[in-house]
């Protein structure tokens, strides 16, 4: 399994939060806090998901809460992905 | 304290916005139209245009429903020239009727779980399906810390609502966002209401809903609704904003089990409304009736309301004939209708219907407007299971 890219998470990113103007992905957001932009504790949860889905990896629920910034997140699923392979 | 509209923003298949809606309803213009086939309806009332400019962050955690309810709100605000910015959080309440909630979303997540698995629902399914949902996300939106809250009672729940929201107002809030939606019209939603009594499977736009008609076989369901600003009537005029009309009363009721040799109570619920508005039947220029749409059902208001008007004692119209029965929208539209009424001085017809059948012992409004001073308008509402609820409105005191 391929490791998880900025770009791909950055998809998930605005899939997640949903279309909006309002919202700013671009750029290098790997240190900007999620809840920056726009993930509330919902939200983290529903990114959670879709890394399960689409990674296979599982983010249990106390470390949903260490995962602040994107880099974070890709540090995490990226860990698992070699973990599994 | 006196409780005064002052902002209406209408959602309805026959015009999104006062400024449509209204002309709409003079004209005679209906909403209704052929379902798509398949579903457990044939006609029904669709808002085109309903969830236009919702940020899609909020689109991807709500149910159409919230969305048409979004829309409402804004429209209200604009309308009542009002900027919640402007306004200390704990002064803004919301309290909106709600009846099937988020059935759409519901049911897109009900397909993941039976073809894809548990692991599939979406979180946002907590938050998008059930009956706060539209006040939760209003509040969130506009900062209202206010009292807040939300009715369920079918179609009776928009006037409940009103009633609520001048209950928190007479106890520390100055303004209070009120009304209801509804999107009743998944395939999922109309399952369910197709075992609804006097749920109409007709074909034909132009007689599937005509209340108090001879022909009367039934409603159609549609979606929308009305969101509704009302305030201090103090607070209004310390802005400075125009008032469409004072909430001067409001009860409500249940009626027995089925079956029981006990009556309904619609009427107590009407006397109650009027009492609390400190009025006399003789004070009430029209009413904005329920009109189920079934003979029985027509009968039986038509009999509450000749037992306390006299027969034919009062002008009685049914502008939701052009929209369908909006549910947890329906008594909010009413309220918006009734207040346009007072406002413009004239009473909008009946749609469709050609005059109340000879079991309907009612002076219906149909055919064309009736102009002529409103001063009191009362608005009647019934949700299936029993519930009643009667609001009077009255033209804005000085």
């Amino acid at each position: 399994m391929s490791i998880c890219t900025l770009e791909e998470l950055t998809e998930l990113l605005r899939e997640t939060l949903g279309d909006d103007e309002e919202i700013n992905l671009d750029g290098d957001i790997r240190d900007v806090p999620l809840s920056e932009l726009g993930f509330d504790s919902l939200a983290k949860l529903e990114l959670a998901a879709s890394l399960r889905h689409r990674y296979g990896v599982i983010v249990p629920d106390g470390v949903i809460e260490t995962l602040l910034t994107p880099a974070d997140t890709l540090a995490w699923v990226n860990g698992e992905i070699a973990v599994v392979a | 304290m006196t409780a005064t509209i002052t902002g209406l923003g209408v959602v309805a298949p026959n015009g999104v916005g006062v400024d449509t809606y209204w002309p709409a309803v003079l004209d005679g213009v209906s909403g209704l139209a052929r379902l798509a086939d398949g579903h457990a309806a044939r006609i029904g009332g669709t808002v085109d245009g309903g969830t236009e400019g919702i940020p899609g962050r909020l689109a991807v955690q709500t149910d159409r429903w919230t969305q048409l309810a979004l829309r409402g709100c804004a429209l209200a605000l604009t309308d009542a020239d009002l900027d919640p910015d402007g306004l200390d959080a704990f002064d803004l309440g919301v309290v909106t009727a709600s009846s099937s909630g988020g059935n759409e979303f519901g049911q897109r997540e009900i397909q993941k779980l039976w073809a894809q698995g548990p692991d599939y629902v979406g979180t946002y399914q907590s938050i998008a399906w059930f009956y706060a949902a539209t006040t939760g996300q209003i509040s969130i939106r506009h900062q209202a810390k206010g009292p807040c809250g939300v009715l369920v009672s079918e179609q009776a729940a928009g006037l409940d609502a009103l009633g609520q929201a001048r209950r928190v107002l007479r106890d520390d809030a100055q303004v209070v966002i009120s009304g209801g939606t509804e999107a009743p019209l998944s395939p999922y939603a109309l399952v369910c209401q197709s075992t609804n009594e006097g749920f109409s499977v007709s074909a034909d736009p132009d007689v599937a809903y005509l209340p108090f008609d001879d022909r009367a076989d039934g409603y159609v369901p549609g979606e929308g609704g009305a969101l509704i600003v009302i305030e201090r009537s103090e607070h209004a005029r310390r802005r400075g904003v125009r008032r469409y009309a004072d909430l001067a009363g409001y009860a409500a009721s249940f009626d027995p089990p089925p079956g029981s040799s006990r009556p309904p109570t619609l009427t107590a619920a009407i006397r109650g409304a009027l009492a609390d508005a400190g009025l006399t039947p003789g004070d009430i220029d029209v009413v904005f009736a329920d009109g189920a749409g079934t003979r029985d059902a027509d009968r039986a208001e038509a009999e509450a309301l000749a037992a306390v008007f006299g027969p034919g004692g009062v002008p009685v119209t049914v502008p939701k004939a052009l929209t369908g029965r909006l549910y947890a929208g329906g008594s909010s539209l009413d309220v918006a209708t009734a207040a346009l009424a007072i406002h413009h001085g004239v009473i909008p017809p009946t749609g469709g219907s050609t005059g109340a059948g000879p079991s309907c012992p009612i002076d219906l409004v149909q055919g064309a407007p009736r102009p002529g001073p409103v001063r009191s308008a009362l608005v009647v509402a019934r949700g299936a299971g029993g519930f009643n609820a009667a609001a009077v409105l009255t033209t804005p005191a000085e």
